[in-house]
């Protein structure tokens, strides 16, 4: 507590102009720019499996897999980020038990279940159902019954239900695009509908949330391909890398003009807010907004995925500059939440004036806590990818 | 705190939806236009409809009203809580605005400004507006904050989860999260006091009469008299919020 209290002491020295005396604390801290962030790479990185199945794309067989896993690991713990910055954690299953129908904070349980229960975890069921019967079958010791419970009970191989197995998961796959969309459209929808706000309030706010976790998804999916590559030391397979990357670079052309729109129409709008936001965007947020996020999270990338499409240099180059264009583009789009979530709150919602941001390093709102459930999401899938590993797939 | 919720029930709000088409027709039709400062009721509700003027000519930022609310509502004394405060107000004559609220304006205030360079000054005092159509409301995830029939807005300690969305949502600054209780907390209107017939503690010690507290409805009242006798407007009235809180005087600076 007295810590809490040394804390806002200290933010009071650092206010500019004018701020509602409340305004002191900064309520949301970087719990919930992990947890919008979280959301996209599931959102992204199924939304790049659904691509695969759906329309057929045969090169980048080698990655669906890895993108579904993908996806299940970073949403197992996509809640607990927002859980843990809770007042009241212990109260947080209230949401799903008495939920306020008009709030978009309230649906969140819901979509989320949906999304986790009905779309993911099933597609995977059915996808590897197969496989798990037959290394039930193999595997010797605990490994055995950890396959046999994940049948649950059904043995069935013939050619007859390994048909309905990949009728059901296309359909689930169909179902799934738009329940993805919804999860992070809706995302952005709990930033875009605060009118109170005009650094968040945009109708653009839930498609430009949807592409970026999109862009975030796809690299991801492409760092954990090239990764996984060398660790098995397999030859990485530039066909594949070459798709996703140009898939990557589609998706951010359309997410910069999202961006870039919804910044024109502001500036030329120009309402009440217009002199407060351009302050705070050439000051507070110069370093992650115009240099992170759209410097080298954006533009770079672009400008290097672009040149590959006209002029394709050596494997071994292309290879490293793909592996830098996906860590610049995660890092930007971390930093795209980090200016959403908290460059909304360092400005006075009576516009004269701001307070800062001091990362913490300890405390349910520090950044430990934050690389925690960043860190988390990443063992799970090292875990999954070696319970049910997609190369060693019994072949039909 | 047992109060009744005014917010429908999941089967409520079923029926209304369904019902909706009808019932938009029907209200456009049958019911007269309410204009933005009286904030529109409930249809048919009976009973008093809380609402609080403010006369930002008789404010002196002597700072009591904020002392009195610390005090009589458990405010944490840290100059970072607040449910009512002070701002003040200096505009000099080369236009610059200067705004301060040292400590909520509990201490009360010093004017910094030498007196020739300033055009005009004054206080405003703010507290939540108890907004008829309110964000805090609609966004809270589990209806912590909600409507009591009176249209006082009120939060429910024992069920709110912390979540501060309600503090992101209202325009006004009027939030804060209780750093003993854990939940959030801001103004109740005294609804303690005012069910029992009293004056909120702040209108009650305010020494010139600047605070108004009174019902919408009593058209004999002091609240309804002080709107008809001034020329009043609420915070921010293009993010219709249906703010009942009225200022008389209020300048075009204050947000
Ligand atoms: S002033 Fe703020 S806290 Fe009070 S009712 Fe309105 S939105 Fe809610
Ligand atoms: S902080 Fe409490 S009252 Fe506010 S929205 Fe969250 S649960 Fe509701
Ligand atoms: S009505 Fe009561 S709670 Fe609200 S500002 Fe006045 S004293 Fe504080």
């Amino acid at each position: 507590m007295e810590n809490h209290y040394d804390h806002l002491q200290e933010m009071l020295t650092r206010v500019d102009g004018f701020i509602y005396p409340n305004e002191i604390e900064l309520h949301w801290g970087i719990l919930v720019v992990v947890y919008p962030y979280v959301t996209g790479l599931v959102a992204g990185a199924f939304i790049l499996a659904s691509l695969e199945r759906v329309f057929n794309v045969k090169v980048l067989k080698p990655t669906y897999h890895i993108a579904l896993l993908t996806a299940l690991a970073f949403l197992l713990t996509a809640t607990l980020p927002l859980v843990s910055h809770l007042s009241q954690p212990g109260r947080a299953f209230q949401i799903m038990v008495t939920p306020n129908p008009n709030s978009a904070m309230a649906i969140f349980g819901f979509v989320y279940l949906w999304y986790l229960m009905v779309v993911l975890l099933l597609e995977i069921w059915f996808d590897y159902r197969r496989d798990i019967v037959i290394w039930s079958r193999e595997k010797k010791g605990l490994l055995k019954w950890v396959y046999k419970i994940m049948t649950i009970g059904i043995f069935d191989l013939s050619p007859k239900s390994i048909e309905w197995d990949k009728k059901i998961g296309y359909f689930i796959t169909v179902v799934g695009i738009p329940s993805a969309f919804l999860l992070h459209g809706y995302v952005g929808f709990i930033f875009g509908s605060v009118k109170a706000n005009p650094w968040w309030s945009s109708v653009l706010m839930p498609v430009i949330f949807l592409f970026s976790a999109m862009v975030s998804g796809i690299a991801l999916v492409m760092l954990v391909y090239m990764i996984v590559s060398f660790i098995r030391r397999v030859k990485i397979d530039m066909k594949v890398l070459d798709t996703i990357a140009k898939y990557l670079f589609y998706i951010l052309i359309i997410d910069f003009s999202l961006e870039a729109l919804d910044q024109i129409h502001r500036i030329y709008e120009a309402e009440e807010s217009f002199e407060i936001i351009s302050l705070l965007v050439s000051g507070k947020l110069s370093i992650t907004l115009g240099l992170i996020q759209l410097f080298l999270g954006t533009l770079i990338p672009l400008f290097a995925l672009g040149l590959f499409q006209l002029y394709k240099p050596a494997n071994r180059i292309r290879k490293w500059v793909y592996f830098i264009v996906g860590f610049l583009v995660l890092i930007g789009i971390f930093f795209m939440r980090w200016n959403v979530v908290i460059g909304g709150q360092l400005f006075s919602k009576s516009f004269y004036g701001f307070t800062s941001f001091k990362l913490q390093l300890i405390g349910s709102e520090g950044l430990w806590m934050a690389i925690l459930w960043m860190v988390v999401p990443v063992l799970i899938l090292a875990f999954l990818l070696w319970l049910l590993p997609p190369w060693k797939r019994v072949p039909e | 705190m047992g109060i009744k919720k005014s917010r429908p029930s999941r089967r409520e709000f079923l029926k209304s939806a369904s019902a909706l088409t009808g019932v938009a027709v029907a209200t456009f039709i049958g019911a007269p236009f309410n204009g933005v400062v009286i904030a529109s009721e409930p249809a048919g509700a009976k009973g008093p409809w809380y609402g609080y003027g403010i006369d930002i000519e008789k404010c002196i930022g002597c700072g009591r009203c904020a002392n009195a609310c610390k005090n009589e509502n458990n405010v944490p004394q840290k100059p970072y809580y607040f449910r009512t405060w002070i701002e003040q107000y200096t505009i000099k004559n080369d236009g610059s605005i200067h705004i301060e609220s040292p400590n909520g304006g509990v201490d009360g205030f010093e004017q910094k400004i030498p007196e020739e360079e300033i055009f005009k000054s004054f206080f405003v005092p703010k507290m939540c507006n108890h907004c008829h159509k309110s964000p805090c409301v609609q966004v809270c995830p589990v209806g912590a904050t909600y409507d009591s029939p009176e249209g006082v807005v009120l939060i429910d300690d024992s069920y709110c989860i912390g979540c501060r969305y309600c503090v992101q949502a209202c325009p006004y600054g009027c939030r804060y999260i209780h750093p003993e209780k854990k939940v959030v907390d801001k103004c109740s209107l005294c609804y303690h006091r005012i069910k029992k017939g009293m004056n909120p503690a702040c209108v009650e010690v305010c020494p010139t009469n600047a605070r108004i507290f009174g019902d919408l409805r009593d058209k004999e009242g002091p609240l309804v008299e002080f709107l008809r006798t001034h020329t009043c407007q609420v915070l921010k009235p293009h993010l219709n919020t249906g703010s009942k809180l009225y200022y008389n005087a209020l300048s075009a600076e204050v947000r």
